[in-house]
């Protein structure tokens, strides 16, 4: 029998990612809910020292998977290494946040344990001992409750900033153990040869918790820097409509939508951003919505926790002012 | 050079999504049917390959028979020639599924890279370029904003932006490439295109064609299954922050997101 809630950390340079406490958090609410153990991978180079910080976060056990081969994320030798695990362990579920790696990953994983997955997941729960998965399905005009039929381990990843982080608590700690696995060079096809850091400097959309985003009301790339100046004051990381890229005012990456990034920040201003669906798909689990449009009919305000009808050459420089109030 | 792009017909983005009476599937009458967004890249990364070295580009679509109509509209871009894979048993099939189905008719063909979406704009899974990869036992490289094929053909260098920042990968070949938008500019057909495209080659197979067991497929063989499909948890509209001048509503706006929504 199956057993045991699994989830996958995610390091880069050494350093644990954010999105790993968001799944060890809810991975230890499954694990209660079923009175079972929560267990944490973590895959890395030179890299036990950090399993005591994921035993605060909630896991019973640690098992680290140490190798040079495993210091940068490659499909090839990560799947290869969980595979081999979770053969040897059987457990019940799987998780990780669906990061770019975690997409990755679940995807070619679930595809070599001939096990069903659920992508990019905003809820989970369990019935009778089984996983339950709520998932936005069609950029967000519809959800999917989703169960798993007849495969082990129930696998799916979880949307970044949907799941509730716990208090690391110093009090706990979980053991730690030595993964043994066999890894063959002749299994490694891909290798990553370079790296090269955002120009921006500031937290992917993804993982922001604010966003001030400007679309084709900016009028130009040059005035961006008004959502770059609130941007820095309060915080928040800089996004854009299709237009806005198109146009070639700003890069690929900072696309919100559903050719875009699909972001969930605790706080979203848009900024002469009218609310297509498409657009809309990217963000809709944002926590709380701001409109800055001088539309008082753009579809956007039926959307938005707040609106402000007016001119944003006007609006956000005064914005920047007033939010130094309270920071 | 030989490129197969996989092709997934989607509900257009415009669509309006409704749910049917079961409270499992959606309603499908009405629903404008395209080409996935993501394998318009595919295609056209897939020309620029072929005008640079050469080869035959095949798309390969799987679904119901209007997924010749987009097959079509990739001939016209210029691929040389289509797969359609359709069956009743296929109907309801998960991305797994899919993609043992695809994995069937590709693997005795000749091909050094295939392209896929980075996913599906209907399901939003993003499954079944990675699944495809793991059956035909080769390397995937997911999200790609670039590719660089090696002068000799034999390797390849792509760029896969993650968060924070672009990782270039290089891979042996064949390989399979999931594509993301900043790759290329898809280019429209053109009308000769158009006509060219009528006399292209474009084969159907079955599942008994594939030789693969029916059973395997469809609603039937779904590791995950739907439980029930909702509407959207409703947004409701919020409020205006009223004011003379901006810097009164701004003001307001400011004292709302401080005191109310706690989120500066
Ligand atoms: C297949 C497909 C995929 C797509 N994917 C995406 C996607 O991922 N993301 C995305 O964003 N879009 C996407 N789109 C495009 C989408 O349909 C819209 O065209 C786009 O979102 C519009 O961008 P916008 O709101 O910036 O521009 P517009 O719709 O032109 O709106 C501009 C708004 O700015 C306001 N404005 C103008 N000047 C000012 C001012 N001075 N002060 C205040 N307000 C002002 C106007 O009132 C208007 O509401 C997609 C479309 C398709 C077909
Ligand atoms: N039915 C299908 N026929 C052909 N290709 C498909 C099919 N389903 C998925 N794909 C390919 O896989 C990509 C990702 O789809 P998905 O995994 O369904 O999100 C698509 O962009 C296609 O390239």
């Amino acid at each position: 029998m199956a057993q045991g809630v699994w989830t996958i950390a995610e390091q880069r340079d050494g350093e644990i990612r954010k999105i790993t406490y968001e799944i060890v958090s809810e991975g230890r609410r499954l694990a209660d809910a079923l009175g079972q153990e929560l267990t944490v991978l973590l895959l890395g180079s030179n890299i036990k020292d950090k399993a005591a910080v994921l035993g605060q976060y909630g896991a019973d056990k640690v098992i680290v998977a140490d190798d040079p081969r495993l210091a940068v994320y490659t499909t090839d030798a990560y799947s290869s290494v969980i595979a081999e695990l979770v053969k040897a362990n059987d457990p019940a579920m799987l998780l990780m946040g669906a990061s770019v790696q975690g997409k990755d990953l679940s995807a070619r994983l679930s595809a070599r344990l001939g096990v069903g997955m659920a992508q990019d997941c905003t809820a989970f729960s369990t019935e009778d001992g089984n996983l339950v998965a709520i998932r936005p399905i069609y950029a967000g005009k519809a959800y999917a409750k989703v169960s798993f039929e007849n495969s082990w381990p129930q696998m799916a990843t979880a949307r970044p900033k949907v799941m509730n982080t716990n208090e690391p608590d110093s009090s706990r700690s979980a053991q730690v153990i030595d993964a043994t696995f066999s890894l063959d060079d002749s299994a490694l096809k891909t290798k990553v040869v370079d790296f090269m850091k955002d120009e921006s400097g500031k937290v992917d959309l993804t993982e922001a918790d604010k966003i001030v985003s400007g679309g084709r009301g900016m009028k130009g790339p040059e005035n961006y820097q008004i959502l770059e100046d609130l941007a820095d004051l309060i915080g928040a990381s800089v996004g854009a409509s299709r237009s806005a890229v198109d146009a070639g005012w700003r890069p690929h990456a900072d696309q919100v939508g559903q050719t875009g990034k699909v972001v969930s920040p605790n706080l979203y201003i848009a900024c002469g951003i009218s609310g297509a669906i498409q657009h809309m798909a990217g963000m809709s689990t944002s926590k709380v919505i701001v409109a800055i449009n001088k539309d008082p009919d753009a579809p956007i305000f039926q959307k938005a926790d707040y609106g402000v009808v007016g001119d944003l050459f006007d609006v956000v420089p005064a914005l920047a002012e007033q939010v130094k109030k309270y920071l | 050079m030989n490129i197969i792009v996989c092709l997934k017909q989607v509900p257009d983005t415009e669509a309006q999504i409704r749910i049917a009476p079961d409270g499992k599937s959606i309603i499908t009458q009405d629903i404008k049917w395209v080409m996935n967004p993501y394998d318009e890249y595919g295609v056209e990364e897939a020309l620029r390959l072929k005008e640079k070295f050469g080869g035959e580009v095949t798309v390969v679509g799987l679904g119901p028979k209007r997924v010749t109509e987009s097959i079509r509209t990739a001939l016209a871009m210029g691929a040389d020639k289509g797969i359609l894979i359709s069956d009743e048993a296929l109907e309801g099939s998960d991305g797994l599924a899919v993609a043992k189905a695809l994995a069937a008719a590709i693997k005795n063909l000749d091909y050094d890279l295939i392209f896929t979406g980075q996913r599906g704009v209907d399901d939003d899974m993003g499954v079944v370029g990675s699944a495809l990869a793991e059956l035909l036992d080769i390397p995937n490289l997911s999200v790609i904003v670039k590719v660089e094929v090696a002068e000799d053909g034999k390797s390849v260098k792509v760029h896969r932006p993650v968060e924070g920042q672009t990782l270039a990968i290089e891979s042996s070949l064949p390989a399979l490439i999931t594509t993301q938008k900043g790759l290329n500019e898809p280019r429209y057909a053109s009308l000769p295109g158009i006509m060219k495209a009528k006399k292209k080659p474009l084969e159907e197979k079955t599942l008994t064609d594939l030789g693969v067991d029916r059973a395997e497929f469809g609603a039937g063989a779904r590791k995950v299954k739907i439980i029930q499909l909702t509407p959207p948890p409703e947004r409701k509209a919020g409020r205006i922050v009223e004011g003379e001048t901006p810097q009164e509503k701004a003001a307001g706006l400011a004292k709302l997101l401080h005191e109310e929504a706690k989120a500066i």
